[in-house]
């Protein structure tokens, strides 16, 4: 896949290339292919002269920036306290087990991605199954399989 | 839109705002913020507008788009001015109806009307809502009113008129002042006198001088903050503007967390119409005062609503704290004096400044002036937002307000500080909540989440659960926190596995002080409390795992098993159907039987069960 | 400005903002550290240096690599709590590094024959962080670096690719603490060194080790007596 290196350039050029905001950079970049690739990282630490080094370690440590490519849905378990407390691991399991993937990785036809994200703020509603901006609340093992074939019907 | 270019052009601006607004018009407040978004509100929106354009409504009603009314579960909710008619979960479906009953025929759509879940009594009006009736709305006041995205819905409630009052009547010393003496707490946890950071800050040397806000509102279950920033972010700005008039600094900075994108969204076009309005930016009303604001991203790392954590994010760097001192009122954000404060703290400053400091400090306790806001969650019948004055004890905030434990359940404990924080059981209940008392009991206020839990609850699990939270967001930077956090989650799955041991307590314990003291920063300081607190209070429970290998509550997997009571079960077969292992077996209208081999303790079963049949053994 | 602080019973006199450790090294007091090299920033991760500190009436725990002292500071460095928490710190490295030697002297000085923690590992690492900061601070290159966070938390390079920031100058395999890192002959390519942090190559010199034409260099000769001529600029205009 060739990377879109104008728009990488349009975003450098919006923050002036400025050093101190690599991580909105970088946040900015992931929303075009929806993750990271290694050259887009290394063009980046080129044309902005910051150590590939330290983008390397801003990516690996916040969590909101994936290496690997996602799926085109992206499933957020949210493991709150209110969450965990409404059996958000049973939901995590039931995930598991239907989907055959775990926490981080992506089904093989790419349709969809898993994660766990601590806290969406929709505490009243726990426990939350977010599918991209979708929240679905109250969400217990035995609804996970008709939430997630609303989305595989629209293959 | 009208630039104001001086003090008096902005009560001529409210004067003229109000003046055109139709006193005839019905007005639907209809929530749009993330709680009555995930369920379909925005839907609701566009029923509305399509059935007001076909029946030629567009003159009598109007539809407001607000942000957080604080009752989450209940929505989408929408309140029906001027009685305040609040209805809860309103479907796209209902809106012919509710548009009928405008029509002067006084009747109300019953249905859609909360209903208390214990008397079956309806409730009509917001005011008259368990939920609300309580509480003392501060900060929260206008989020669930006003529509976040229009500047001048702002203004019209008497938005920016504390600025307006800061820059033409007082010096800064003198706002520094109102504010020490309003006993402003920090609200995001901290608990330090905001006043008193402010002069410290002010009176450090150099000429740069940065202001954060900090909206990296981490605490799993709390989300005071993401309905401040959805519902009112123009609070939030013009409490930044007068802090930064008040310690002479020209550039702020709001640290938002990524996962909160609606309220990125709305703080973003506060900033924009701030700005247009004269409000924000360059010559401020007209007075010369400078100030700009601009918005940074987090990226999924709660150890950077600490301090020293969120500034070196702010620089581009990985989150990882230093050592203080020095302290970021003399020493912060690129080593210049840095006042960071937590939105809900800057959400206060305009109400101190426009009621005065006294009539602030006149709600509270001695030492915890004003009001907070908490959430409420967990197992209480009502959860949200609430905002009471501190000092309110906690029986007052889960019994009366929250309405007692829900399904007819038993308070267990309640969990106050995040992950910073500790259980407290019942005998803690009658408790004030203010800074000083939570702490004498080891807890702690923190952001202000409280988290109900009931007999469904195991507290071995809750402590478990928080030190694998806090390892998976500590930063790995010092010894203690790191290595400690490790060592205390793998006692902990062993506990919670069936391969607990004699002295596992005592490890605990002593891994627990240990970081208490040594830590680098707040993280790793104050992960020891929630295992402390659960072991100083509940005991008998991680003994009940270590040596009769058994989860009262039903949580640890390996520590119990699902039970049909033949006497209660009536073979509806429900369980059976549902059973993703086929472990129940029975034949319909007779007791059915869990084959516990085969079951993997999913809790579909238990949950199912309308006659409660399924027990915890 | 010099100050007066009491550091186990001994009256020094220091500058304002010197470090806890360095006022004591001035009494003949030697505070054990881990973290903390005289060539970089203090960076407070190890805790090994933590000391008990009374300031205004308030005792506490501080780690005296980076604790500016002020007027009438009276520290200790050798009670009771703070003998404990080296042991603690000694104890929970000594767990995830039973194999480092310097761990393993530690632990046998202090009397400590095992961790007395249930998870043990096997990893060398002690993660100081000298040879990252070193590397990025004295040396500029930035070769190697911190990643992952938390218990995750490891030095390595981008993608625990080979580098072509190093420049292979050894210092992190100096100042390394726990001697986990190392240069050695690249078996495979005679003449290039390796360096073992887990396996990691230096790139393959782009001349072919013929440094008398090699642009880079050329280039670096020429920033070097750049370098020199401005400091010496410096100097001489500062003299006037």
């Amino acid at each position: 896949m060739t990377m879109d290196f104008q728009a990488i350039d349009q975003i450098l050029d919006k923050y002036g290339y400025r050093h101190t905001d690599i991580i909105g950079i970088l946040q900015d970049a992931q929303s075009i292919e929806n993750y990271l690739p290694e050259d887009s990282l290394h063009y980046i630490s080129e044309k902005m002269e910051i150590s590939l080094t330290r983008i390397f370690d801003i990516v690996t440590f916040y969590k909101a920036f994936s290496l690997m490519p996602r799926g085109k849905y992206i499933i957020r378990v949210c493991c709150g306290t209110a969450c965990h407390l409404g059996g958000a691991q049973q939901n995590l399991d039931q995930l598991n087990r239907l989907l055959q993937i775990k926490d981080g990785e992506t089904t093989d036809d790419r349709t969809f991605s898993l994660e766990t994200v601590n806290c969406l703020g929709a505490c009243a509603l726990a426990p939350v199954v977010a599918v991209d901006e979708d929240y679905h609340e109250a969400v217990n093992a035995g609804k996970i399989g008709k939430m997630l074939s609303n989305y595989q019907e629209e293959e | 839109m009208t630039r104001i270019t001086d003090i008096l052009g902005l009560e001529a601006l409210r004067e003229e705002i109000l003046k055109h607004r139709s006193k005839d018009r019905t007005i639907l407040r209809t929530c749009i913020s993330t709680g009555c978004k995930a369920q379909k509100s925005l839907k609701v929106v566009e029923a509305l507008k399509a059935a007001i354009k076909e029946q030629g409504l567009e003159e009598k009603v109007e539809i407001k788009k607000t942000g957080c009314h604080g009752f989450c579960e209940m929505g989408p909710i929408m309140v029906i001015e001027p009685e305040n008619i609040f209805y809860r979960k309103v479907k796209p479906r209902d809106v012919e109806e509710i548009l009928s009953t405008l029509n002067g025929s006084g009747g109300v759509v019953e249905r859609l009307l909360w209903k208390d879940p214990v008397t079956k009594e309806l409730t009509t009006y917001e005011r008259e809502l368990p939920l609300y009736k309580k509480q003392d709305k501060n900060v929260t006041y206008r989020s669930g009113k006003i529509d976040p995205a229009d500047i001048e819905d702002y203004i019209a409630s008497g938005g920016y008129s504390a600025l307006a009052k800061a820059l033409n009547s007082m010096k800064p010393s003198e706002v520094m002042d109102a504010v020490i003496a309003s006993g402003l707490r920090g609200r995001g946890g901290g608990g330090f006198s905001t006043g008193v950071k402010w002069r410290i800050c002010s009176s450090a040397p150099g000429d740069i001088k940065y202001i954060i806000a900090n909206g990296d509102e981490g605490d799993p279950g709390a989300f005071m903050d993401r309905s401040l920033m959805e519902g009112d972010p123009h609070s939030i700005v013009e409490g930044m503007v007068i802090t930064a008039y008040a310690i002479g600094a020209s550039q702020g900075f709001i640290y938002v967390r990524e996962e909160y994108p609606i309220a990125i969204e709305h703080l973003s076009l506060a900033i924009i119409k701030a700005e247009e309005y004269g409000l924000l930016g360059q010559d401020i009303m007209g007075t010369g005062f400078n100030f700009k604001v601009q918005i940074n991203k987090g990226a999924g790392a709660f150890v950077c609503g600490e301090e020293t954590s969120l500034m070196i994010s702010i620089e581009g760097r990985s989150g990882t704290p230093r050592s203080r001192p020095p302290y970021p009122a003399i020493e912060g954000l690129w080593g210049k004096p840095t006042i960071i404060n937590n939105v809900e703290t800057l959400g206060n400053v305009p109400i101190i400044i426009s009621k005065g400091d006294d009539a602030y400090a006149a709600l509270g306790t001695d030492g915890s002036k004003g009001t907070k806001v908490f959430s409420l969650v967990g197992k209480v019948q009502n959860t949200g937002l609430i905002e009471v004055e501190m000092g309110t004890t906690r029986r007052e905030i889960i019994f009366g307000i929250g309405g007692g434990i829900r399904n007819g359940k038993h308070f267990k404990a309640v969990q106050t500080g995040g992950a910073s924080g500790g259980c407290m059981p019942i005998a803690k209940v009658d408790m004030p909540v203010d800074y000083d008392s939570l702490r004498e009991a080891g807890a702690i206020m923190g952001s202000g989440g409280m988290i109900v839990m009931d007999e469904t609850s195991c507290m071995v699990d809750v402590a478990r659960y928080f030190i694998d939270f806090l390892m998976f967001e500590s930063c790995g930077k010092c010894v203690p926190c790191r290595e400690g956090l490790k060592q205390m989650h793998h006692i902990f799955e062993n506990i919670c596995e069936g391969h607990g041991e004699e002295g596992d307590i005592e490890t605990l314990t002593g891994l627990a002080r240990f970081m208490s003291t040594t830590s680098l920063c707040g993280l790793g300081s104050t992960a020891p409390n929630p295992v402390l607190s659960t072991i100083r209070h509940f005991r008998h429970e991680y003994e009940s795992h270590i040596y009769d290998r058994k989860c009262r509550a039903g949580v640890c997997k390996n520590l119990f098993d699902y039970l049909i009571d033949s006497e209660l079960c009536n073979g509806c077969g429900l369980c059976r159907v549902k059973c993703p292992e086929k472990a129940v077996a029975g034949e319909k209208k007779k007791p059915h039987i869990i084959d516990n081999s085969k079951c993997i303790k999913c809790g579909i079963c238990f949950n199912s069960c309308k006659f409660e049949a399924i027990l915890v053994k | 400005m010099k100050i007066q602080i009491i550091i186990d019973g001994h009256m020094v006199q220091v500058d304002r903002e010197t470090s806890v450790l360095h006022a004591a090294r001035k009494a003949g007091i030697v505070i054990p550290t881990l973290c903390y090299h005289e060539a970089l920033k203090p960076y407070g991760a190890c805790r090994l240096c933590m000391v008990e500190v009374v300031q205004n009436k308030q005792r506490r725990l501080v780690t005296s690599c980076n604790f500016p002292v002020e007027t009438g500071v009276e520290v200790f460095t050798d009670t009771d709590k703070v003998r404990q928490v080296r042991r603690n710190i000694v104890k929970l490295l000594l767990a995830r590094c039973p194999e480092v030697p310097m761990i393993q002297t530690m632990a046998r000085r202090m009397g400590i024959e095992t961790s007395g923690f249930k998870k043990k590992e096997l990893k060398n690492c002690i993660l100081c962080g000298l040879c990252v900061r070193f590397c990025e601070e004295v040396v500029g290159a930035a070769a190697i670096g911190l990643s992952n966070r938390g218990t995750e938390r490891e030095v390595t390079t981008p993608f625990k690719a080979s580098s072509n920031a190093c420049i292979g100058c050894g210092s992190c395999t100096y100042i390394c603490p726990a001697g986990c890192i190392e240069m050695v002959e690249d078996t495979k390519t005679p003449g290039m060194r390796k360096m073992n942090i887990g396996s990691l190559s230096l790139k393959i010199c782009p001349n072919d080790y013929k440094c008398e034409d090699c642009d880079i260099e050329q280039q670096f000769i020429e920033e070097t007596k750049n370098i020199i001529t401005q400091f010496r600029d410096k100097f001489s205009n500062s003299a006037d």
